[in-house]
């Protein structure tokens, strides 16, 4: 099986859908001739067209604006947005308009796009490179979020956003662009081509929005984790030496209640961990669904791991960034609890 | 005969493997244009909306309307303009190599454009304010920034007036003029008109200047300033940068059918010109103009400065991917630094040995400041400030859930 960056799956995605589907258009800000500013969508151009693969003005309003509008006249656009920090433009067009088209027009207009973004910080991109917005999109009704952790998951889960009927809001860990990342910027990072979940079949295949994958099994505690943190996670666990079961979530809306409902109910304790601000953010929610869901089987408080709430910082980027040390200590805690 | 919709692309005149071409661009002669009155209304400003305010000629010599209109500008302001330009040049040089020796992790570079903020700067008074893109710090140089300032944002150090919060090159300084830098494009735009909406109602006498790339004018921020300054008639300057790229985008992916960046201004009702921005002299005639037209009361006014982005996007992008190698010593305008200094030469003000003796002098008091500000730490030789700065300034007063999550941090 072909090794692939989760750069290389999620552009082999977007290659598959534009050869498979005259419908599919991909374009955003230097995302033609160029090929996105991470490369993702290097050379589809040249190959599909620029009818299909195309730059736009620096708008991203207009980008979802246009999408939405493509979208409900039976086209398939798949559009970026340079990062997840610059998506706030095009917020009015994506909650109020894309999450919304289905149900104010009963189903007669409808809005399958989907909207990718780089997230999430690890490059000191300073607090207009870093953040995770997921948590304004879990809050909307009428989208689909999803954020991959592996380049089979990336490819797997774009070509299933694209297929879907409704919006898909696409997370892109930039973290985990070119290799897994266990929370140590000191240490040396190493390729995907080095780690398992690298290895991704050529042509179509899907991965289902709405489920999650059980990263490591454990009996102690279940870990909620997703994007750059299921590998902090991996680490803290390593770390503490608690056997904990680690979910990667990889769709947040919808949620897969199924799978973390059964692990809590066998461990009976709960940490939840995510790089984006704490209040109100997508951490308060498993913890509420979880509560809901298991509280008769809790033997502990449920912890949370997050970033702090203040903007990404630029030179103390590691005292932000929620890693190993500040899970493994959550572990332990929930386990003397 | 009918024909079938087609949508079109604009694609920039040469790609990688062909040569530069600038045949498409039409540069009208230095001094073709007169010097509008104060009071210039934008059906009147047509032509030079349309047209290209130039001083310096192909020979040197400085001439025109707008060139009598700064017959003022004595030799220390011609001299201070170069000297200006030449440690602009010196401080982006030395900041790029130490980016490239992994000391800070960020750099970006305003070559080919030094003239229009060094030009600009000069014309405004203390209490002014800009609100500059990340490719403006040449406001700062020409404002007298200190550079140990300017420097240890660059490196996050303790000599970081921001303590290290922000990415390298946005910059902040009230006493300087020059607002907060944002990442996000285009919010600063509408921002100006507001300040100054606000010198306006406050009767200070103070001006603003919003400043926005040709690629971000596709922005809604854009529009939104356009037209409220023209509702409202605020005492700004609304300055566009014209540098052909936006990253990898062509300039007329975000011209579209408009002819000029300048003339969109007028669209919206606001007087405009277009200038050429490799051109000191005409940068500062035009500034001098607009800063008096607007601190006269005369409302907004929108510049287009026409420029070329010499150096790649900043240090994480490659342009020889998307625009040929040699497209930069093709454009058609030169380069600022060389220009005045042939001017300068010309009229007896200067020369080559002079040149080369002040640039090794400003490259040598750069390096200096240089030296001794990473003296107090660089990515390679950390001295980070303290992590408990991440809670600071979030609010005016920190409240408890900041204090406990502070105090769970460890400080
Ligand atoms: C809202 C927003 N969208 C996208 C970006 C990413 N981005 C940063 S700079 C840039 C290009 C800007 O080009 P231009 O306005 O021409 O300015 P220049 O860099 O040429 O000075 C882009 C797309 C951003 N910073 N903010
Ligand atoms: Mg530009």
């Amino acid at each position: 099986m072909p090794k692939m960056t989760m750069i290389e799956a999620l552009r082999d995605a977007m290659d598959v859908k534009l050869a498979q589907d005259p419908k599919v258009l991909v374009f955003g800000e230097d995302v033609g001739y160029f090929g996105g500013v991470f490369r993702c969508t290097a050379g589809l151009q040249a190959k599909h067209g620029e009818e299909r693969v195309f730059d736009t003005p620096i708008n991203e309003s207009a980008i979802v604006g246009m999408a939405v509008g493509m979208a409900a006249q039976g086209m398939r656009p798949c559009v970026e947005v340079q990062f997840a920090d610059y998506v706030y433009p095009a917020y009015d067009q994506i909650t109020q308009e894309a999450a919304r088209l289905r149900h104010r027009s009963n189903e007669v207009f409808t809005c399958p796009l989907v909207v990718r973004m780089p997230t999430g910080g690890g490059i000191f991109g300073g607090q207009t490179h870093s953040q995770s917005p997921e948590a304004l999109f879990t809050h909307v009704a009428g989208l689909k979020v999803v954020i991959p952790s592996t380049p089979y998951d990336a490819k797997g889960l774009l070509i299933a956003a694209i297929e879907d009927p409704d919006p898909v809001v696409f997370l892109e860990p930039k973290r985990l662009y070119n290799g897994p990342f266990y929370g140590d910027h000191s240490g040396k990072s190493v390729g995907w081509a080095q780690h398992p979940a690298g290895e991704v079949p050529e042509g179509h295949y899907t991965v289902d929005i709405g489920k999650a994958d059980i990263r490591r099994a454990g009996s102690d505690v279940t870990i909620l984790a997703y994007g750059t943190m299921v590998y902090v996670a991996e680490a803290a666990v390593e770390q503490s030496g608690i056997d904990a079961e680690i979910i990667d979530l990889r769709s947040l809306l919808p949620l897969d209640l199924e799978t973390i409902k059964a692990s809590v109910e066998k461990t009976g304790r709960c940490v939840v961990v995510h790089e984006a601000t704490r209040t109100s953010g997508f951490g308060g929610e498993l913890i509420a669904e979880v509560q809901e869901a298991c509280f008769w089987h809790l033997k502990s408080p449920l912890q949370r791991v997050t970033g702090w709430d203040a903007p990404y910082p630029h030179a103390t980027e590691w005292d932000y960034f929620p890693g190993p040390d500040r899970v493994a200590r959550a572990l332990k805690k929930t386990m003397e609890d | 005969m009918t024909q079938k919709p087609k949508l079109t692309f604009p694609q920039p005149p040469a790609r990688p493997d062909e040569a530069p071409d600038f045949s498409s661009i039409d540069i009208p002669p230095a001094g073709a244009l007169d010097v509008p009155p104060l009071d210039l209304q934008a059906s009147d400003s047509r032509d030079y909306a349309n047209g290209m305010i130039r001083v310096l000629n192909d020979e040197g010599d400085a001439v025109g309307p707008w060139a009598d209109y700064i017959a003022d500008l004595d030799p220390d302001a011609l001299l201070q303009g170069l000297r200006d330009m030449l440690t602009m040049r010196a401080v982006d040089q030395r900041l790029l190599n130490a980016q490239r020796q992994g000391k800070t992790s960020f750099y970006l570079l305003c070559t080919g454009e030094e003239a229009i903020g060094c030009g600009f700067q000069r014309q405004l008074d203390q209490g002014d304010m800009n609100f500059p893109t990340y490719r403006q710090q040449s406001l700062l140089i020409a404002a007298d920034y200190p550079l140990r300032d300017l420097m240890g944002q660059i490196y996050s150090n303790e000599c970081d007036p921001l303590e290290g919060r922000q990415l390298p090159i946005m910059h902040s300084s009230r006493d300087y003029g020059f607002f907060s830098i944002s990442g996000n494009l285009g919010t600063q735009y509408v921002q100006a008109v507001g300040w100054a909406m606000a010198n306006a109602l406050s009767n200070n006498g103070q001006i603003a200047a919003g400043w926005i790339g040709d690629g971000a004018t596709a922005s809604n921020d854009f529009h939104a300033a356009l037209l409220s300054a023209s509702v409202y008639r605020p005492p700004v300057i609304l300055n566009i940068v014209n540098n052909q790229w936006a990253i990898s985008t062509y300039t007329g992916v975000a011209t579209g059918g408009s002819r000029t960046y300048a003339s969109r201004a007028r669209g919206y009702g606001i007087p405009a010109l277009r200038v050429d921005g490799n051109d000191y002299l005409a940068v500062a005639a035009v500034s001098k103009w607009a800063v008096e037209r607007a601190r006269a009361g005369h409302g907004p006014v929108a510049i287009e400065w026409f420029t070329y982005r010499v150096a790649a996007h900043s240090t994480s992008d490659d342009p020889s991917a998307y625009r040929p190698k040699d497209e930069a010593s093709a454009w058609p305008l030169g380069d600022p630094v060389e220009r005045l200094k042939a001017h300068l030469i010309q009229i007896g003000l200067w020369s080559e040995e002079r040149h080369v003796q002040a640039q090794a002098e400003i490259l040598d008091h750069v390096t200096t400041v240089q030296k001794d500000v990473e003296s107090y730490g660089t990515f390679v030789n950390p001295k980070p400030t303290s992590p408990s700065t991440i809670f600071k300034g979030v609010y005016a007063e920190m409240p408890d859930h900041l204090r406990r999550q502070r105090q769970e941090m460890g400080f």
